[in-house]
């Protein structure tokens, strides 16, 4: 009898090519997004050492984090922003790289695009030069972010040379409330196990919640898995899956597809499969959350009060309280919803897909904008706005008084011209609020796209369900 | 990539937990296509006020501080995104060494691409350490790759753990990508194997 195997391990014995006890092997790798920021200095290591692109039809390319999300026609106006961007567009031209360059409609937010594509696929490895990356393993892809000298690692390779993770289990049962999210629940699993709580490990989530969402509420909570720090998130394929990538333009095709469900199907933790962790959540208590402080661990329920420093025993946290605090411009014992908001932010690849936008926009439907708020939509990706336009979503924002912008990161990070002004607050789908994440001395407070609307609505931080 | 085997010098204290990578080096400076030259933005805004002037208790800014080589640090240092701009600025800044009580895992892996050995150590010799530091310019820790100890000024030894492979690298300043080349013929084995059964990959 073959010992049972976690769906990591599976995944994971699948791409050893050269293994190692102990230590790091070298592992393949199937897949690889590429986008501006972090991959200049891996093609110029490649130039230097006179080395080719390994695969360059495994490889795939998108501008994204400092896009202009207003008229591109005349192109980007910050000359480092558009150097980059050039940048990234002679690097793929000389090596041979598919790249999406600002006007295609299938540009986006490499998380959103890839799976858009189909060039996310089950039981691969994918990997970015971007720690969100774990967003594709709501297909069953073994999915992590790598840094700049690993990118170039694999343009050369197609390899890593990588140490095997732990296997951590989550396991959510349960039916998740009205007006509680995929986004909500990741909070939760963050603010139950801490920032560094998966730090080693890969986490799996399992359970009839996580079979119960949809493939982009699925890829909302694998995208926040390294808040929680793992690496990747994984979900077991299913029906839901196959459905999705199916007829993709970069999905297996008839023929071939059959096969491919076959493997896929196989992809599953077996019952007596050994984690070295594992939690366990209740759907039904977990309600809209909203994080107050500057790391996304630190998150409660909207009906929660500013928790007080005096509370906390250890020093060094008791600090970190203190400081975040007073970064936030916050007091102790302030109910949440009394935080008046100057801004809202919906986009992301955390929740800037069409159904992101489908929960946002009934919610707008019908309110205004609070006066004081400065609120802004940007889709997730070309196809997403053009989706969204089509069912009349870009009307409903308008008329309700949000911005409706051209896709990318934006006011994720803030690297083009979005970005939050010193000591303003805002509520933001996206997923850090680290100091200075939106903008210099900018207050960020991470929700669902809904939980989004509500404060923009009431221009204070709000119980989404009191606008259902 | 630069040898690393000894390293003697100046260790700065920041003790605050979840050092993110923003913190580190905000996005301003990820828009570089270069590796080097962002020292001067190492934790840019911890460092610098609204006008660019220095912040005067920021403990780089310390006269005894400032050509530190190993910094010491709270609980999960290097979370949040995988930029490798954050190594970067630290070796351009000078600094060698990193030791804190634990280490996010994409930046922990990005430190050893860069000549930069980071250590983790259970919090009480993290304390001991961030105690030593605190003394300024005579806060000298001699740290010793080969023999995996850490020296302090009053001349106690504390050991450390780190992974075989990754120490053979650092030690010798390996090439990875040449390293895994030398492999070449097992990949391309691989690939035929994959391109076969499953061939849409
Ligand atoms: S949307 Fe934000 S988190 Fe996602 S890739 Fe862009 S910058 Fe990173």
């Amino acid at each position: 009898m073959t010992t049972p195997r976690t769906l990591y391990d599976k995944i994971w014995d699948a791409h050893v090519v050269v293994p190692q006890e102990d230590g790091a092997s070298v592992i393949y790798i199937d897949r690889h997004l590429v986008h501006e920021v972090t991959s200049p200095q891996a093609f110029e290591g490649l130039r230097d050492a006179g080395r080719k692109v390994r695969r360059p039809e495994a490889t795939l390319a998108v501008a994204d984090h400092n896009v202009p999300t207003t008229d591109r026609a005349h192109g980007i106006a910050d000359d480092e922003s558009r150097i980059q961007v050039e940048t990234l567009e002679q690097n793929c031209k000389d090596f041979g790289v598919e790249y999406l360059d600002m006007s295609d409609i299938r540009q986006g937010i490499v998380h959103v695009t890839g799976p858009e594509q189909g060039f996310t696929l089950p039981g691969a490895t994918i990997v970015c030069g971007d720690s969100h990356t774990s967003t594709h393993g709501a297909f069953g892809a073994l999915a992590f972010g790598i840094g700049t000298s690993e990118v170039e690692h694999v343009l050369a390779t197609q390899t890593l040379v990588a140490a095997k993770s732990k296997n951590m289990r989550v396991n959510v049962t349960g039916d998740l409330p009205l007006g509680v999210t995929a986004k909500d629940l990741a909070l939760a699993i963050i603010g139950e196990i801490g920032t560094a709580g998966g730090t080693g490990y890969v986490i799996e989530y399992a359970g009839d919640t996580i079979e119960k969402l949809s493939m982009e509420g699925r890829m909302t909570l694998c995208n926040l898995t390294i808040e929680g720090g793992a690496r990747s998130g994984l979900i077991a394929p299913d029906q839901k899956t196959f459905d999705y990538v199916q007829g993709r333009p970069r999905a297996p095709k008839a023929g071939q597809w059959e096969t491919a469900v076959k493997i896929w199907s196989g992809l599953y933790s077996d019952p007596d499969a050994h984690f070295d962790r594992e939690i366990t959540l209740k759907a039904e208590e977990i309600a809209p959350q909203v994080t107050w402080g500057t790391s996304p661990e630190n998150v409660l329920p909207i009906t929660g009060v500013v928790p007080n420093p005096a509370d906390v025993a250890d020093a060094n946290r008791r600090a970190a309280m203190e400081r975040a605090l007073q970064y936030m411009g916050i007091e102790a014992g302030a109910p949440l919803t009394s935080l008046k908001v100057d801004r809202v932010f919906i986009g992301s690849c955390t929740n800037g897909r069409i159904e992101d936008l489908r929960a946002a926009a009934a919610i707008a439907k019908g309110r205004k904008v609070a006066s004081h708020v400065g609120a802004m939509v940007v889709p997730g990706s070309g196809l997403v706005k053009e989706q969204a336009e089509a069912e009349g979503l870009d009307k409903i924002f308008i008329e309700a008084g949000f911005e409706w912008r051209e896709p990318g990161c934006s006011m994720c990070l803030a690297m083009n011209a979005d970005k939050l002004k010193p000591g303003e607050r805002c509520a933001s789908t996206s997923n850090r609020n680290f100091e200075g994440r939106q903008g210099r001395g900018g207050r960020t407070h991470l929700v669902s796209p809904g939980m989004a609307v509500a404060a923009a609505v009431s221009g204070h931080l709000a119980d989404v369900r009191d606008y259902q | 990539m630069e040898k690393f085997d000894k390293l003697t010098g100046v260790a700065a204290p920041l003790n605050l937990i979840n050092i993110d990578t923003d913190m580190i080096i905000p996005k301003q400076f990820l828009k570089t296509i270069k590796r080097s030259g962002l020292g001067v933005h190492l934790f840019d805004e911890m460092r610098y006020d609204d006008d660019g002037q220095e912040i005067a208790d920021f403990v780089l800014n310390k006269p005894q501080y400032r050509d530190a080589k190993i910094l010491v640090a709270g609980d999960n240092f290097g979370c949040g995104s995988s930029r490798e701009h954050a190594p970067w600025a630290i070796a351009d800044f000078g600094i060698r060494c990193v030791i804190a009580p634990s280490f996010a895992d994409i930046f922990y892996n990005n430190c050893f691409k860069n000549g930069i050995l980071p250590i983790a150590l259970p919090q009480d010799q993290v304390d001991l350490l961030m105690d030593d530091a605190a003394r300024g310019a005579n806060a000298i820790l001699e740290i010793d790759l080969e023999a995996q100890t850490i020296k302090g000024p009053d001349g106690g030894t504390i050991s450390f753990e780190i992974d075989p492979f990754r120490k053979h690298c650092l030690l010798n300043g390996l090439d990875e990508v040449g390293l895994t080349l030398q492999q070449e013929d097992k990949i391309t084995q691989f690939e035929a194997a994959r391109e076969n059964a499953q061939p849409w990959l």
